[in-house]
């Protein structure tokens, strides 16, 4: 029994010293702080990085006010933001760099002969003015609306572009993206919303205002169903080299991938 | 012994983080416009945090899952104890017991992709993601606990009893309704209470077909949400009040399955007296 417990503690020692090894190698950490939404880049970004430089990545999901909040505060190195910077925000010392653009796709059932509706209409649909497919063109079928849950980002990006906050009346309110589609692809009056990356054949993506959701229209902002994914920084104070490292590593070419395979469309 | 302990502490450990967590929302909102508030919207500018409606949804769906599967359950019970052929009864027995094995998020995936486009088809709706779909899928989702402990306590039934029955000039089927179904009652209505525990903890599959909006009950064919997918459909981007209030919910949620556990204690406890 002895000699067991002076094993253990032996492998426990060992064990710890090679944990040891690991810390030493790592120079400074990064801590990022901000919008739900960018959850999954952010994520995917900050585990390469830790991956390849072994610097320390911690990632604060809390909102994009509250990350621009911690920026301000200098409670984090990088504030994560979804939505641009305001003015009063550029004035108080803060510099927003475009990660990337998020775009969200406005689907349909593929048999749906309504192929393009307007930013206003889409607002309309969603508050429940417009409850006919009949009135934009289409079948004499009820429509139908299908939307995430309240938190998701996906909802959040939808209501802030459209401005429908807390005014939509949802007949489905589904978990995830890929429920969305499903429940869409199921239903001839249905209408809903989901990430531009993740739509499939199932489902009609209808066109805004002429404009189809593609990776040249989003980036060009000329597809408007879409927020960016904004870098927030101080403007006046350096970053430490880690978080430097960090930023040239999200920003450079060689993350494009990443933040492709996460959804979303890379800005640079 | 000590694995007994770890059960009794795991069951203690839950209860008082449920209860040390779901606490204070319902002291921040008011425990009377928490519980009767008829309007839910955590997300709100101004939220409100009503769960009168997941309530009502929980308490309509499990009493629509036992209208619709007490009766079928209860019928196929009697068969396969009294009537069916043997080499018949053990088949439907796997059978029933295969149903029990499934997933419930298999169960949620049939539904979403059968269930709900029949209803719209059928009764002619916008959408079929409703109440009733979720009774249907709860429906189902009960019976094998029913079927088997119903025949549990069937089988029980002294054959004298029946015998005495049969003897007198009863027809068989008069003998299992009137004597053997009486004689096993307790034992019936403990399967009931469990199928009631059942259906009213069931999260995975209603959250599939129920559409999720947290309106009040107050038709069939409306989406609703019920006390489980209220928790678990908004906890993972939840925070703050809103967080709490999930617990909350929880907690009023583990309150209901603790009356129902006791109603099956005091009944199985009536049936071995």
């Amino acid at each position: 029994m002895k000699k067991m417990i002076t094993i253990m503690i032996v492998a426990v020692l060992a064990l710890s010293m090679l944990a040891g090894c690991g810390i030493n190698k790592a120079v400074g950490s990064v801590a990022t702080d901000g919008s739900t939404s960018m959850e999954k880049v952010i994520g995917a970004l900050g585990e390469a990085f830790q991956n390849d430089t072994g610097i320390s990545f911690t990632y604060n999901p809390t909102g994009s006010g509250s990350g621009i909040k911690a920026v301000q505060d200098g409670r984090c190195d990088i504030g994560l933001s979804s939505r641009d910077l305001k003015d009063e925000e550029k004035a108080a010392g803060l510099t927003g760099t475009v990660l990337a653009y998020d775009g969200i796709a406005i689907i349909v059932h593929p048999e749906n002969p309504v192929s393009d509706l307007s930013v206003e209409n889409i607002a309309k649909i969603y508050t429940g003015e417009i409850t006919n497919w009949s009135e934009l063109g289409g079948n004499d079928v009820e429509i139908v609306l299908i939307g995430r849950e309240a938190g998701s980002g996906t909802r959040d990006g939808f209501e802030s572009i459209t401005d429908t906050e807390d005014a939509c009346r949802y007949r489905q309110e589904l978990t995830s993206t890929g429920d969305v589609i499903t429940t869409v692809s199921q239903n001839p009056g249905a209408i809903g919303y989901a990430s531009v990356a993740s739509v499939k054949d199932t489902v009609k993506a209808v066109t805004v205002d002429g404009i189809a959701p593609a990776e040249a229209t989003i980036k060009d902002g000329s597809y408007v169903v879409q927020r960016p994914f904004v870098l927030v920084t101080k403007s006046d104070a350096e970053l430490s080299e880690a978080a430097q490292k960090f930023f040239d590593y999200i920003t450079s070419a060689d993350a494009n991938e990443i933040i492709a395979a996460a959804g979303v469309v890379s800005a640079n | 012994m000590l694995l007994g302990l770890i059960t009794v502490c795991c069951v203690l450990l839950i209860t008082v983080y449920l209860v040390i967590s779901g606490i204070p929302a319902i002291r921040e909102i008011g425990l009377v416009n928490f519980l009767f508030g008829k309007e839910w919207a955590s997300t709100a500018s101004d939220p409100k945090y009503g769960i009168l409606p997941f309530i009502l949804t929980s308490v309509y769906g499990t009493a629509g899952a036992i209208l619709i599967g007490v009766p079928v359950g209860f019928m196929t019970a009697v068969y396969l104890s009294k009537l069916a052929y043997p080499k018949v009864k053990s088949v439907m027995q796997f059978a029933v017991s295969l149903l029990a094995g499934i997933p419930s998020v298999v169960y949620g995936l049939v539904g979403m992709l059968v269930l709900v486009p029949g209803i719209r088809k059928i009764f002619n709706v916008p959408d079929g993601a409703s109440l009733l779909a979720a009774i249907i899928v709860l429906a189902i989702m009960i019976l094998p606990s029913i079927i088997k402990m119903s025949i549990t306590a069937l089988d029980a039934v002294p054959k004298e009893y029946e015998d005495a029955s049969l003897a007198l000039g009863a027809t068989p089927i008069e003998t299992y309704f009137k004597v053997s179904v009486p004689a096993a009652k307790s034992g019936i209505a403990a399967a009931v209470v469990l199928g009631v525990g059942r259906a009213i903890g069931e999260a995975m599959a209603v959250m599939m077909v129920a559409g999720n909006v947290p309106n009040m009950p107050d038709s069939l064919f409306q989406s609703v949400r019920f006390l489980t997918t209220a928790v678990s459909s908004e906890m993972a981007y939840s925070s703050g009040l809103q967080r709490q209030a999930l617990f909350s919910i929880a907690l009023v949620l583990f309150l209901f399955i603790m009356l129902i556990n006791a109603t099956l204690n005091f009944f199985l406890k009536r049936e071995k007296e």
